[in-house]
């Protein structure tokens, strides 16, 4: 093997270990040094430890040599920093969570752990997720491996950022209105939201209960596929996920080489004011590609889309304004310096937390409160109702539905943060997916004149990941979009 | 002091007795140190998700049976959210919305008079933390918190301190009978918030309610509730106005006293719980679990006087306690001779264990060999003071009591000749006694039995004895 071990996917990887044509070891100091050397112009990690990464790989190393042959053994991966990772610090990005060491591993850590993969890195995000750029992180902002004076999304634009600049195969990191869609759009590789209930949430740092879900950021879909196959299905430590057989679908998903025979949807709604032109027509050129690979191209009414950051933006600080109220300073974590009990909550809480936070915190409290909670709670509820009903209806006249992933490319540092509400509307096309509670894949479809990747989303039924991953996987083969690699 | 009318309502919660905590697996009631029965869920680790018990699910309904409740086949969970230490998440899960079960009634008795209590619902919950107030600190053991706790809620149908009392005792007494809480005041197991209020009588509307927070006695109960009636009765007799407030019971000065807004003044935000699917249960399932429904206090008290022929007032002794019901039953089948049953078990068997501070349980007597004690009792084999004498025996070592009759030698002595001998040297050694006899003063025959029994040590059969001693002395 050559010096750029690097370079390797996830399940290329596995075939090398598999190969022995590296050790874990190897691979796990190649992308170490590649951490070290980039991440002072990204910083798309929290925290890594040479020591405890090499630890692990040569465990890893070792049982191979005593003939253990599971297919990920000792291959490396990269966790969002808000999956906890027992003995790994988890801050969620942020101050609040500063020095706290996971005592357990989330259920998708324990899977993966039992497949063999390595820990290498943790990934930067929003703080606890809220953010759609990684400017909140308590850890300072991520940059964009295609142009670093550019955000890589959020809010896990550490995962994407690592991906693309190739300091891991692959990635874990988790959507709550498009934070695995969105980076992965914007750092130009594969990000795949499952299905509300179909991956565990156990472990995964609650932004918002209803809407959160765990996912791969990937150099393909084939990848992502691989380690979606690995996390999924049904845990008794989360009531809310799926019995349904997962299935084995990577075979047919690497197989997978034209649509005929698949009706794919275009939602008008999807294509409106505020659509960069570059990006829509990247959008609609990787529609004429699916086209080509023999799918049938319907249209399909999404009609109640726009209400669908609204609603979001109602329910999702709702659950979180609950969710983060246990970080109080009481039991782990920061804590201020106080006189009593109530100043010890205000200043831990006022110190604790940064301003996305505080504000959403504050935003779901209020629409919680008496007087106020059945007209915007309830209301929002309705029109969640109404979205998932939409999306209901178009299923029934396609097998899945295409758009982009994201009005613009990536935009510059800054650009937004003073503007909660333009940030707010970068989500559009990715908020629907999840008040609806389906599964949403983001794959390159192209760059813009500036350089800057666009994403093409596919979005499909309940369930039906296999589908839309067969379709990622189809159009990739046809396109060579996912195997650009920024330079950096 | 009939010029107003109180209204009394009860929020009762409960720990049920599960293996496991509400929503995890860690141990519930442990006794051990601190902090031990702890783990991310009832901590409130980030991630962390909780996962319903299904038997609290299951003895909480039994209560809604019990109760007579209309049982939600699809009952939800909510957040309630407060800030607070003993509350790792700094919101509970409980139900709000669509509670397990609605409606219901329990019957009390107060002075002989039947009263029905209306119930508004049961609900489902987790307990909190346990905080010890210390000097400048507080300690919080998070072993208790997510203890699985059902609230049953009343309507403000119970008007003095002796009928809330009443309802306590008969929900305590049914929850033990079907094994739904060991119900243990002193570990905290019945906390209840008390609701009151009064009005003018003659009037309709309910006035301004005080609300005691987490009473945990009922007697303090009862001495709260005498207190807080008075007092507003008192506020109103002098025309002043009642403010609706959380007060809380101080139990040494023996009044209550206004909680600080800040403790209570919540709005606690509830919207539905996202981790948790709703609770669905089907029809079958329900009437199993109706099916395994003991037979309840006030049922086996009516079939007690019924079946055994007892006494009211012996059938409630029997039937307070289910243990004590059973083994009375166990020993009325042997014996037949119930009253004789019910007597030596009132009588002897709870004396003996309150002495032991023992429960049923623990007594080494069977019913079975109680019954065959009574049976030699009947037969004359052995009469009153020896049969103590055997049931002491029975009750700290068991066995059978025939061999300790025959063992100690107490079978009664109906021997005519032994008597007549027993009798002679009685008379012989009270010569006065046996005069004030003849000279028709009855009772001294009663002090000559007495001598008789003593010769005999016990064993004479005392009318035997009396028969010939009266022959003697008048012959």
């Amino acid at each position: 093997m050559s010096a750029d071990l690097f370079d390797l996917g996830f399940l290329e990887a596995a075939d090398a270990l598999a190969k022995k044509a590296v050790s874990s070891e190897e691979l796990t100091s190649a992308l170490l040094d590649r951490s070290e050397k980039l991440e002072p112009a990204l910083n798309s990690l929290t925290w890594f430890s040479r020591e405890a990464a090499r630890a692990e790989a040569r465990a890893a190393d070792a049982a191979r040599a005593a003939g253990d042959k599971r297919p990920f053994l000792g291959v490396p991966i990269a966790i969002k920093d808000l999956l906890n990772v027992k003995g790994q610090p988890c801050t969620a990005g942020s101050n609040i969570l500063k020095g706290y060491v996971a005592p357990y591993d989330a259920t998708v850590i324990a899977r993966l752990r039992a497949a063999g993969c390595v820990f290498v890195s943790r990934t930067n995000t929003d703080e606890f997720a809220m953010g759609g750029s990684t400017e909140t992180s308590a850890y300072g902002t991520t940059r964009n491996p295609w142009d670093v004076s550019r955000v890589p999304g959020g809010s896990s634009g550490g995962s994407a950022a690592a991906v693309a600049a190739r300091l891991a195969p692959a990635a874990l990191a988790s959507d709550t209105g498009g934070s695995i869609r969105q980076p992965a759009a914007f750092c130009g590789v594969t990000g795949f939201k499952p299905t509300y209930g179909r991956v565990s949430r156990y472990g995964c740092t609650a932004f918002a209960s209803s809407l959160d879900q765990v996912g791969p950021i990937a150099r393909s879909v084939e990848d992502a596929a691989a380690v979606y196959q690995v996390i999924a299905g049904l845990d008794p430590h989360d009531s809310t996920t799926s019995p349904r057989p997962v299935g084995d679908g990577l075979p047919e998903v690497r197989a997978a080489k034209d649509l005929k025979g698949l009706k794919l949807g275009l939602p008008k709604e999807y294509f409106v004011e505020g659509l960069d032109p570059e990006v829509e027509k990247l959008t609609r050129a990787a529609v004429e590609q699916c086209r080509a690979l023999g799918a049938e191209i319907v249209d399909v009414d999404l009609p109640h889309s726009q209400y669908g950051i609204a609603c979001y933006y109602i329910l999702a600080p709702a659950e979180a304004s609950a969710n983060l109220a246990r970080y109080d300073g009481v039991r782990y974590g920061f804590r201020a310096e106080s006189e009593d009990l109530l100043e010890m909550y205000e200043k831990t809480r006022a110190q604790g937390f940064g301003a996305e936070v505080k504000r959403r915190v504050i935003l779901g409290t209020y629409v919680l409160s008496s007087g106020f909670h059945d007209a915007y709670y309830l209301r929002a509820q309705k029109v969640r109702t109404l979205i998932r009903g939409d999306f209901e209806k178009a299923f029934a006249r396609c097998d899945a539905i295409l758009g982009p992933v994201t009005p613009t490319a990536a935009f510059r540092v800054g650009e937004k943060s003073a503007d909660p509400v333009q940030m707010y509307l970068g989500d559009i096309f990715t908020v629907n997916v999840n008040l609806a509670g389906i599964c949403g894949l983001s794959v390159p479809c192209g760059f813009t004149p500036n350089g800057l990747p666009a994403g093409l989303h596919v979005v499909g039924p309940a369930f039906e990941e296999a589908r839309i991953l067969k379709i990622g996987a189809a159009y990739q083969h046809a396109t060579d979009w996912h195997r650009k690699h920024p330079k950096i | 002091m009939n010029d107003f009318i109180p209204s009394i309502g009860l929020e009762v919660h409960v720990q049920l007795k599960t293996r496991t905590k509400m929503f995890c697996a860690c141990p519930a009631h442990t006794e051990g140190e601190p902090n031990t029965a702890v783990c991310p869920v009832c901590l409130g680790l980030p991630g962390a998700l909780p996962v319903m018990n299904r038997e609290a699910i299951r003895k909480t309904v039994k209560v809604g049976l019990m109760i007579g409740s209309r049982i939600s086949l699809r009952s939800t969970f909510d957040r309630k959210n407060y800030f607070y230490p003993d509350m790792a998440k700094n919101y509970q899960i409980t139900q709000q919305a669509a509670p397990l079960c609605i409606g219901g009634a329990v019957e009390i008795e107060v002075e002989g008079k039947k009263k029905t209590i209306r119930v508004n619902h049961i609900h489902q919950e987790e307990d909190v933390a346990k905080s010890t107030h210390m000097e400048n600190s507080t300690e919080i053991d998070f072993s208790r918190a997510g203890t699985p706790l059902m609230e049953l809620v009343t309507e403000p149908d119970m008007s003095s301190p002796d009928e809330a009392i009443a309802f306590l005792t008969a929900l305590k007494e049914m929850l033990i009978y079907a094994g739904i809480s060991d119900c243990n005041l002193e570990m905290g197991h019945v906390r209840c918030d008390v609701n009151s209020s009064v009005r003018p009588a003659g009037t309709d509307k309910l006035g301004v309610k005080s609300e005691l927070k987490n009473m945990n006695t009922f007697k303090g109960i009862h001495r709260a509730l005498e207190y807080e009636l008075d007092r507003q009765m008192e506020t109103l007799r002098k025309n002043g106005s009642l403010a609706q407030e959380t007060r809380r019971w101080d139990d040494i000065a023996g009044i209550t006293l206004p909680m600080r807004s800040k403790e209570y003044a919540h709005d606690y935000r509830y919207f539905p719980e996202p981790d948790l699917p709703p609770v669905v249960l089907d029809t079958a399932t329900v009437e199993a679990w109706r099916a395994e429904l003991p037979e309840l206090p006030a049922a086996k008290r009516a079939r007690f006087v019924a079946e055994y022929g007892l006494p009211e007032y012996d059938a409630g002794v029997l039937t307070a306690d289910k243990a004590i019901s059973e083994y009375f039953e166990a020993g009325a089948k042997k014996s037949g001779n119930f009253k004789a049953v019910s007597n030596w078990v009132m009588g002897e068997l709870l004396r003996a264990l309150g002495e032991k501070g023992q429960g049923i349980a623990d007594a080494k007597i069977s019913p079975e060999a109680l019954a065959e004690l009574i049976a030699l009792v009947d037969a004359k084999t052995i009469n009153m003071p020896a049969a103590k004498e055997v049931f002491q025996t029975l009750f700290e070592n068991g066995g059978n009591p025939m061999a300790i009759v025959k063992e100690k030698g107490l079978a009664q002595v109906s021997d005519a000749g032994a008597i007549d001998g027993f009798a002679g040297q009685a008379i012989a050694a009270n010569p006065k006694v046996a005069d004030e006899f003849r000279a028709g003063k009855e009772a001294a025959l009663m002090f000559l039995v007495g001598q008789v029994m003593k010769l005999s040590r016990g064993k004479a059969n005392p009318q035997l004895a009396a028969e010939a001693l009266r022959q003697k002395l008048q012959a």
